[in-house]
């Protein structure tokens, strides 16, 4: 039996409004192995975030086919698309996208609330996950009191409890300074390594080098 | 643990939907709530407001309406006075036989039944025995009544001293008479250790009693009575003014359709039979004119409530679109975002019930303990505001909740956190 991709996009495109449509992305193709470490690269603009929600399923091509593990995405319901993203895909956003009320650790143990599973131990887990971005001591801390690169990590954190197996990154990098973005280029690194399936974008050519696979995308569509 | 050995096989698992625990959804709700504890409250206010207004209206109005009713139940509920429609021809009217207590008496469903008239003495004066004092007056224009025995009963009087005539009495019309307590304090009448005697003009009664209570017919309280054959022998009287009829618990709308019948079968119309309203129709008549009104009172308080939850529900999803997106991107499905709103809209509706409810209440006590009346509440409306409330919040809460169901996900993503 050959090797399934993880992701894969035919020919998908994605287009929005009728009358004078903007396509976002064309006729792209894409595979992404199980393991695999893939730096999409564009200026902005380029349709970069677009693809990136086609393939966590928070958007839906208009033309062409994604499948996820050999499953056709287009013919589930809003429930079992929910569904894959509770148990298989992590996202982490360039603007961290943490709950500024709640606390670290809640933030981390919110990624146990849409899946299946007890909730004996959450807070362990999350405090677990927490550890391993160097951020045991933070834990109660409110969001708001952490730098950027800090936050970043909470979100990574939280992005690695519940056990989803394709880390979706968008610019996760993009608003720390230098030193914090390496420091976290390192932890994706160290996921990488550990077997995680990264889909990471990114305009910085230094970062992507780092990535095992480049691709480029300008003007929706996907460059060699 | 690494990661690779985390990672599941899922090419053998099947894609199942999400699953968000009981727990899980109330605890969501709960930080959502709880996380901006000044907007819950001023929220919750709404519905607080609408509710102890509920509350209060019933039961102040339930406690009102008692009230008034309570006001009926002690005598008025049984009585009956009957009197006769002035005739067109003369002035005076003689439309009651002097029998007429006796007739009355017999029919089932009486207790008593006495017949009172205002016996006109002249211009005389009434004074007692001995005219002697001159440092006071001691001649008093008083009322006289002439009643037979059993209207004693009948307005359920009560003496002091002494004791009541009987129909031997009014048979021999002799000069006795019991006086009211007012009109013996008047006279200067204590006690009737010196068998007291009164004069009405230049005839002299024995004082035989005094009452110092009666149910109806308060008048009795300052006048002379005497004797009716009395009254008929010295004064002439020519009928009775009125009967005074106590009836049985319920027996009171029978009884006002048989008197006109056993008093004048030959001329139903010649009386005027005078008995207090039922008194579950003015319970039901007095409660429903107040309750509809109150209703309406609460019911307008409770739409602004449910506007105000609807309204800070919808500016809350609208605030909240980021972590609309970031819990779809973590798996809820639209489900679960609906739930989650509906839950928090739910619950600030049922906890400003039960505010609204306690506060209801509190107002009911106090108004009826300033106005010293029992506070009368129905257990349904205090128990079931708080479910109205949660009704309340459930049915504002749809709307927002719809709305951030359908909020695309990438949407709620790009407007960030």
């Amino acid at each position: 039996m050959p090797e399934q991709p993880t992701l894969e996009l035919e020919g998908v495109g994605r287009q929005y409004g009728v009358d004078a449509p903007i396509h976002a992305l064309s006729d792209v193709d894409l595979r992404v192995e199980r393991g695999e470490w893939l730096a999409i690269e564009g200026p902005s603009g380029s349709g970069k975030t677009t693809l990136l929600n086609v393939l966590g399923c928070l958007d839906h091509p208009t033309s062409g086919t994604y499948r996820f593990e050999g499953r056709d995405v287009a013919e589930m319901t809003d429930k079992q698309r929910g569904g894959l993203r509770s148990q298989y895909i992590a996202f982490v956003f360039q603007s961290f996208h943490l709950l500024t009320h709640r606390t670290v650790v809640e933030n981390v143990m919110m990624a146990e609330v849409y899946q299946r599973g007890s909730r004996r131990g959450r807070r362990e887990r999350a405090e677990a996950m927490l550890e391993r971005v160097g951020l045991a001591h933070r834990t109660e801390w409110l969001p708001t009191k952490l730098s950027g690169g800090e936050r970043q990590r909470v979100a990574i954190a939280r992005a690695l409890l519940g056990s989803r197996h394709v880390l979706l990154c968008d610019e996760p990098t993009g608003n720390l300074d230098t030193a914090n973005g390496h420091a976290i280029m390192d932890l994706l690194a160290g996921l990488h390594n550990e077997g995680l399936t990264i889909v990471m974008i990114t305009h910085s050519p230094e970062l992507a080098g780092r990535a095992s696979r480049r691709v480029r995308i300008i003007d929706g569509r996907l460059v060699a | 643990m690494t990661t690779a050995t985390r990672i599941r096989e899922i090419a053998t698992t099947e894609t199942a939907a999400p699953a968000m625990s009981v727990v899980d959804l109330l605890d969501e709700a709960s930080a959502g709530l709880f996380t901006r504890p000044g907007r819950t409250i001023l929220t919750i206010v709404g519905t607080v407001i609408g509710l102890a207004a509920l509350v209060a209206t019933l039961g102040v109005s339930r406690t009102a309406s008692n009230r008034i009713v309570g006001r009926f139940d002690e005598v008025a509920a049984t009585e009956i006075v009957v009197s006769s429609r002035p005739s067109p021809g003369d002035g005076i009217s003689t439309a009651l036989p002097w029998d007429a207590a006796e007739r009355l008496s017999r029919l089932n469903g009486v207790v008593a039944a006495g017949t009172l008239t205002g016996v006109d003495v002249g211009d005389v004066l009434i004074s007692t025995a001995p005219v002697s004092d001159p440092a006071r007056r001691t001649d008093f224009d008083l009322a006289v009544q002439a009643v037979s025995p059993s209207a004693f009963e009948a307005v359920r009087a009560g003496l002091s001293a002494g004791r009541f005539f009987d129909q031997g009495f009014s048979d021999r019309a002799d000069r006795v008479a019991l006086l009211g307590v007012n009109a013996a304090e008047r006279l200067g009448v204590v006690d009737l250790s010196g068998r007291p005697a009164i004069r009405i003009g230049d005839e002299v009664f024995t004082v035989a009693g005094i009452i110092d209570r009666v149910s109806r017919q308060h008048d009795l309280l300052g006048s002379v009575i005497i004797p009716e054959g009395t009254a008929r022998t010295l004064y002439r009287a020519r009928a009775p003014d009125i009967v005074v009829v106590e009836t049985r618990v319920g027996a009171n709308d029978l009884i006002t359709e048989q008197i006109p019948l056993a008093l004048r079968p030959d001329n139903e119309n010649a009386l005027k039979v005078v008995s207090p309203p039922d008194q579950q129709r003015v319970r039901d008549a007095v409660s429903s004119d107040l309750d509809l009104l109150f209703v309406v009172l609460g019911a307008v308080s409770l739409l602004v409530g449910a506007i105000g939850i609807a309204n800070v529900t919808l500016v809350s999803v609208m605030e909240r679109t980021g972590e609309i997106g970031l819990r779809r991107s973590l798996g809820a499905t639209q489900s679960h975002i609906a739930a989650q709103f509906l839950l928090e809209s739910t619950a600030i509706g049922f906890i400003g019930g039960i505010i609204g409810a306690s506060l209801g209440v509190l107002i009911v006590v106090a108004v009826s303990a300033y106005q010293s009346w029992v506070p009368v509440l129905d257990a349904p409306v205090a128990l079931g505001a708080p479910l109205l409330g949660a009704v309340v919040g459930l049915l504002a809460g749809t709307y927002p909740a719809t709305r951030a169901a359908r909020l695309e996900p990438v949407e709620a993503l790009r407007s960030g956190l």
